[in-house]
């Protein structure tokens, strides 16, 4: 934890130095500027915060690697007498771990992929292509983000399970997710940044939209990309109810869908049921906040102005 | 709500090739399409997915909400009568659902005020704070960003009745234990979905916060007033608009409320203590086939959102609008 917190430190410098240019050097708490000038009582809030977000995670790791479950206070700090990886081994034994991880990562890639392809060409076209109807289209992709998917849950399983029949089929999993409009959306706002007569002038030299796109706009936006992939991620990545309604098959399970059914299901004939489920929880977690805390940046900076120039 | 959006957008409703398109009869095909018609064929996969896979079964719910539906093997082809309102008679009459009714009530009330207060509060701490930023903004994200079923093991590890939380807590500890206590069983869900979801309020919090100017902060510190006077008049006010945003958004993902009772509370319980109406679409309409009343059920509660989300936009948002 302290090498990230090292990281972080460093990272966290530079990240407060480029949007204050002009700020003077006399920038510790002068009272100049009292807004900067956290106080005691804000501290502690967000160390608190801190604790309570991040244990649960440490205690998830912790209680992967006992032995035997220790629920008093001594349980949550490391003992060199109670660790083990039978948990990992337990847990890979009755769902299968891998399989798990490669259909979850088939699921994700798969949404990801319809994403960036159509949602950069629709972003491009909504941002810098005129045509008619692209206020229809742009209205549309906002009201999309506002369908509750509760009201699609029952039409959908009508219509993906029973007559299409693509039950227990990567397809079935990926089509309600298929294109996040959402990554439309920072597509669009990302392509918008760019100077349009820099496209105009692509046009008048002959070049054909697509090369105009795949040439001159991606190359220009690719943090964009990697915001759409981030944001995108999450989704499949993490989600239940859809998966676990579209696959009764566990080789085309999600890991998630796989560890929720060995929790409601299984877990009581393990021997160390919670140790069993803390360390599938652990393989599932990981990836996501591994991806999360590499490229926290482009997550959370909205302005790329800057990026975009240089 | 989502029609002001749309027509309030400059660049909504504004097709192109107007004017320019008078009378040139070879120019005219190309322009009545606008400049760039290929603009038309790069968005077509989208719209085409958004009409199949969105917007249809969106019609298609209300469809089978007001006929007698079920499920049959594909192709093959069934009566299914026009019932009129008798599957919403059904819903509405069904205790179970008014249950869910009832506990997402309880949900929201204990939720919603909850993330927006906790999220704005931390918020404000964060944008402030210079050292370490980074490391707290990554703690509150961690939650949002992990899977819901990886993150309820371990809440029903620390919430179980001999669990961490209730040895730290001794004598004061409830019985029955948090989640198979009726009375505390939602109050713990919604605690556990407050806590998930507050990392991705503080992020709009946080963007909101950066576009109060300083010098509102700079002439209040001038004028005497204190933080807490500086934070219910100017930080308050000055983020209205994303309070709305989270308060309709955190209303929307507490509807939507599934895996947490599913798997938390054991599939709702104690005793439908902590089902949710979606849990309970998904008993109606998947185990005991009936999507009809299942459907009806979804078009009720996105009808009970709406109007919450209309209280809740006058109550939070003023009388700007």
């Amino acid at each position: 934890m302290s090498v990230t917190n090292a990281q972080n430190a460093k990272n966290d410098d530079d990240a407060s130095r480029r949007p204050e240019p002009a700020e003077p050097v006399l920038r510790p708490d002068l009272g100049v500027e009292k807004r900067r000038n956290l106080g005691v009582g804000s501290f502690i809030l967000l160390c608190v915060g801190a604790f309570v977000f991040l244990f649960p995670f440490y205690y998830m790791l912790i209680g992967s690697l006992q032995t035997a479950p220790d629920t008093s206070i001594f349980g949550a700090f490391p003992n060199p007498a109670n660790i083990t990886g039978a948990n990992y081994v337990q847990i890979n034994e009755s769902i299968n771990l891998f399989r798990g991880l490669l259909n979850s990562g088939i699921f994700t890639g798969g949404v990801i992929l319809f994403t960036v392809i159509f949602g950069l060409l629709v972003g491009y076209a909504l941002a810098q292509m005129k045509f008619r109807g692209r206020g229809v289209v742009f209205g549309m992709m906002l009201l999309v983000q506002m369908i509750p998917f509760q009201l699609l849950l029952i039409p959908l399983y009508v219509m993906i399970v029973r007559d299409y029949g693509l039950a227990d089929s990567y397809l079935g999993m990926i089509m309600p997710f298929a294109i996040n409009s959402t990554a439309v959306f920072v597509f669009r706002q990302y392509f918008l940044q760019l100077p349009s007569t820099l496209f105009e002038a692509a046009r008048i030299d002959g070049a054909s939209e697509l090369r105009i796109l795949w040439q001159i706009a991606i190359p220009l936006v690719r943090p964009a990309i990697v915001t759409a992939v981030l944001l995108t991620f999450i989704g499949p990545w993490n989600e239940f109810l859809w998966p676990f309604l579209v696959t009764k098959e566990q080789s085309l399970q999600p890991l998630a869908v796989s560890l929720a059914n060995f929790i409601s299901n299984i877990a009581g004939q393990a021997g160390n049921p919670f140790g069993a489920i803390l360390a599938g929880a652990c393989v599932l977690a990981a990836p996501a906040v591994a991806l999360f805390i590499f490229f926290q940046r482009q997550f959370i900076s909205t302005n790329i102005g800057s990026s975009v120039k240089g | 709500m989502s029609l002001r959006s749309s027509s309030g957008n400059p660049v909504t409703g504004k097709p192109a090739g107007g004017p320019a398109d008078r009378r040139l009869v070879p120019r005219k095909r190309k322009n009545f399409l606008g400049p760039q018609p290929l603009g038309l064929l790069f968005s077509a996969p989208y719209v085409i997915y958004v009409l199949a896979v969105l917007a249809f079964p969106l019609g298609y719910a209300v469809y089978i909400s007001f006929h007698d539906f079920f499920f049959t093997a594909p192709r093959v082809k069934v009566d299914r009568p026009f019932v009129g309102f008798d599957n919403y008679i059904a819903v509405l009459s069904d205790p179970a659902v008014q249950r869910s009714f009832l506990n997402i009530g309880v949900f929201l009330i204990i939720n919603v005020p909850l993330t927006v207060g906790l999220s704005l509060l931390l918020a404000n701490a964060l944008n402030r704070i210079t050292r370490f930023k980074t490391f707290f903004r990554l703690s509150y994200y961690v939650p949002y960003v992990t899977a819901s079923v990886a993150v309820v093991g371990v809440w029903l590890f620390l919430f179980q009745q001999n669990g961490l939380l209730n040895t730290l807590l001794g004598p004061l500890a409830p019985t029955p234990s948090w989640l198979v206590n009726s009375w505390l069983a939602m109050p713990t869900v919604a605690l556990y979905v407050t806590w998930k979801q507050l990392g991705f309020f503080i992020l709009l919090y946080l963007a909101a916060l950066q576009n109060i100017p300083d010098e509102l902060y700079e002439s209040a510190a001038v004028d005497g007033g204190n933080k807490w006077v500086q934070f219910w008049n100017i930080t308050v006010p000055g983020v209205r608009p994303a309070s709305v945003l989270v308060t309709l958004l955190a209303t929307i993902t507490g509807a939507n409320l599934f895996t947490e009772p599913y798997l938390l509370t054991g599939g709702g319980g104690p005793d439908g203590a902590s089902a949710s109406p979606v849990f309970i679409m998904y008993q109606r309409g998947l185990l005991q086939g009936n999507p009809d009343v299942a459907a009806a059920l979804g078009v009720v509660l996105v009808i009970g959102v709406l109007l919450i989300a209309l209280i809740q936009k006058r109550l939070v948002g003023g009388k700007e609008d």
